[in-house]
């Protein structure tokens, strides 16, 4: 598990993921928006995904990632809990896994996209961090 | 918001004088002392962001509610002109693209309702599909989906979704003009499949209230209601699409503002001149926005009357008005004495055409379009009618809401779901959600009072109090 945190917004919230690597803080990025979405997930995730895109500024590829995971679990109607992502260049590989709504989840607030608001993306000490402000 | 460094115009216009070197157009804000007060200085910083963007014609300009969002602040109105090298910007309009009100009026009386309250909060609740995780009814294929965002709520109506006499009730007429269902993404569209006719999360919902003040006699008798009525508020946008249509947007305007050598202070102002390809690529996008949101609340607006026709036998459920408040129109406004076409931007604030104006309904025609500003759970919202200075002073444009007062992280701290469920139960308030997290963020005083806000509204000019509604269910996502 990677190490997430938020940050005030007066209308809606700010993500910080942390990692020794550049995806590693994507990934707590992205464990951070959706546990604003549901607070604890079964274990098991029996649902994956994966997709590719590509995007050369790492900024901008922190926005389209978690924009992209969002859409892809929204059309499935799933809530994720785990990702894995590799960077090749300008190409971003995702897998991630979540488990279709149900009562048993306890439902937070939707998220409805990460904006450029506050982004950023830089590296310090050996430890990268991801930031930016999400619209709920 | 520091006032101090501010020019005061009059109580409730404010000016945020240039530096010497500064060079940018006009900032005006609009608000009270006590409101000014409690906004975060940010709203400053973006609204003076606004101002030195290219073809702005007048001020930027901030409503009362306003707060800080992102790139624009929320409550934040600017008006370009396409022929003078005006932009368009995705962030001065918003991830959900057209999110607004639709109020609907019933010819119930609150006495007539009073017993039936848990009933009908519990209809309702089963009925609207709200909340993360939820889809309707409906399931969409793209090409229904493409008819969707060509025709707004006329596709809904077509479908069986709604009376024929709603749209002359919705801005537009509940169609959009030049919606462009080929700028839209194909994910943008796999995402709205499932999701005509929800609610959503967060700060929607669907409000049943009781009309508990009039301020205004003429405009109420226009607007058909009286103390007592029972109305009906339905707070939503475009759902998913929209959503998706600001975040392919918000970075395909950054990166062609880049290209361009566009100068932008904030990144998120991501803009492009209206009449480049990438403008009107995403004016057609978010024309397409707007129709699916219109038809969002169309056929939830059939789903209220379904429910209010089981409990309620002979009751009517009309359609008071539809406004949008996440909009970039293109409108015709008067500066300098000539009438010029403008890109009016209102994020977070809401159209308020005055008496007399032509896109106007005949039945509201001498009062001026309703407004309607959206309280919290437990305080109640405003319906103002767009009065005869808000043309001069504001294109036109009025406040949307309370505006939050705290963020979400405090008052998740502060307050727990449950304990707010309980005491606006207590206050004669019944809510139905699934989520106890959002419950506590939505929290009654969270936001600012939506008096003051509507109080100021009026007093500087921009619309004016009709009546007060105070709310007696109110089904959260």
């Amino acid at each position: 598990m990677n190490e997430f945190a938020y940050f005030d917004h007066d209308a809606d919230i700010g993500i910080i993921g942390k990692g020794p690597t550049l995806e590693r803080a994507f990934e707590s990025a992205a464990e951070a928006m959706f546990a604003i979405m549901a607070e604890e997930l079964p274990e098991q995730l029996e649902v994956e995904i994966s997709f590719v895109f590509e995007e050369e500024d790492v900024e901008f590829a922190l926005v389209r990632w978690l924009n992209f995971l969002l859409a892809h679990a929204q059309s499935r109607s799933i809530v994720l809990g785990r990702f894995e992502l590799r960077r090749e260049g300008a190409l971003w590989h995702t897998k991630a896994w979540g488990v279709p709504w149900s009562k048993e989840i306890m439902r937070g607030v939707e998220v409805k996209g990460a904006t450029l608001t506050m982004l950023s993306v830089k590296e310090s000490a050996g430890l990268w961090e991801a930031r930016c402000i999400v619209d709920v | 918001m520091n006032i101090q460094q501010l020019e005061q115009i009059n109580a409730y216009s404010w000016r945020l004088p240039r530096l010497f070197d500064e060079k940018r157009s006009e900032v005006l804000l609009y608000g009270s002392e006590v409101l000014l007060e409690t906004m975060d200085d940010k709203v400053l910083e973006q609204i003076r962001n606004v101002a030195m963007l290219p073809g702005l014609v007048g001020p930027a300009m901030t409503m009362p509610d306003a707060h800080w969002g992102y790139g624009f602040p929320i409550g934040g109105v600017a008006a370009f002109d396409a022929e003078q090298g005006g932009i368009i910007s995705a962030g001065g309009v918003g991830f959900d693209i057209s999110c607004g009100i639709r109020c609907l009026r019933t010819n119930l009386r609150v006495h007539e309702i009073e017993d039936d309250l848990e009933n009908l909060a519990d209809l309702l609740y089963a009925r609207i599909p709200a909340g993360l995780g939820t889809t309707g009814d409906l399931r969409l294929t793209v090409p229904e989906l493409d008819e969707v965002l060509r025709k707004g709520a006329k596709w809904a109506l077509k479908q069986g979704y709604g009376l024929p006499e709603d749209l002359a009730f919705i801005e537009e007429g509940g169609c959009m003009e030049n919606a462009e269902p080929d700028f839209v993404s194909d994910l943008a569209k796999k995402r709205q499949l499932g999701e005509m006719g929800t609610l959503g999360s967060g700060n929607h919902y669907l409000e049943v209230q009781v009309v508990e003040k009039i301020y205004d006699e003429e405009a109420a008798r226009a607007f058909g209601i009286s103390e007592g009525q029972i109305l009906i508020s339905i707070h939503c946008g475009s759902r998913g699409l929209g959503h998706q249509i600001g975040s392919d947007y918000m970075v395909i305007l950054a990166k062609e503002a880049r290209r361009l050598g566009i100068t932008i202070p904030d990144r998120e102002l991501a803009c492009v001149p209206i009449l480049s390809d990438a403008g009107q690529r995403y004016i057609g996008a978010m024309n397409a926005g707007i129709n699916c949101a219109l038809a969002n609340r169309q056929i939830l607006t059939h789903l209220t009357r379904e429910v209010f026709g089981i409990l309620f036998t002979g009751s009517s459920v009309d359609t008071l008005y539809d406004v949008s408040h996440n909009t970039c129109k293109k409108e015709r406004h008067i500066v300098d004495g000539k009438a010029r076409d403008l890109w009016v931007h209102r994020k977070g604030a809401t159209r308020a055409f005055g008496p007399g104006h032509r896109q106007l309904p005949p039945e509201y025609r001498s009062v001026g379009q309703p407004v309607i500003i959206g309280g919290s759970m437990g305080t109640g919202s405003y319906i103002l009618a767009g009065s005869d200075t808000s043309e001069a002073r504001s294109f036109a444009s009025a406040s949307h809401g309370a505006g939050r007062a705290m963020s979400r992280h405090q008052a998740k701290k502060r307050w727990s779901g449950r304990e707010v469920l309980d005491r606006l139960k207590g206050e004669g308030i019944l809510i139905r959600s699934d989520s106890m997290r959002g419950i506590s963020e939505e929290a009654p005083e969270a936001y600012k009072d939506v008096d003051e806000v509507a109080k100021v509204t009026e007093e500087a000019g921009l619309a004016r109090r009709v009546a007060f509604l105070s709310p007696k269910v109110c089904i959260k996502g």
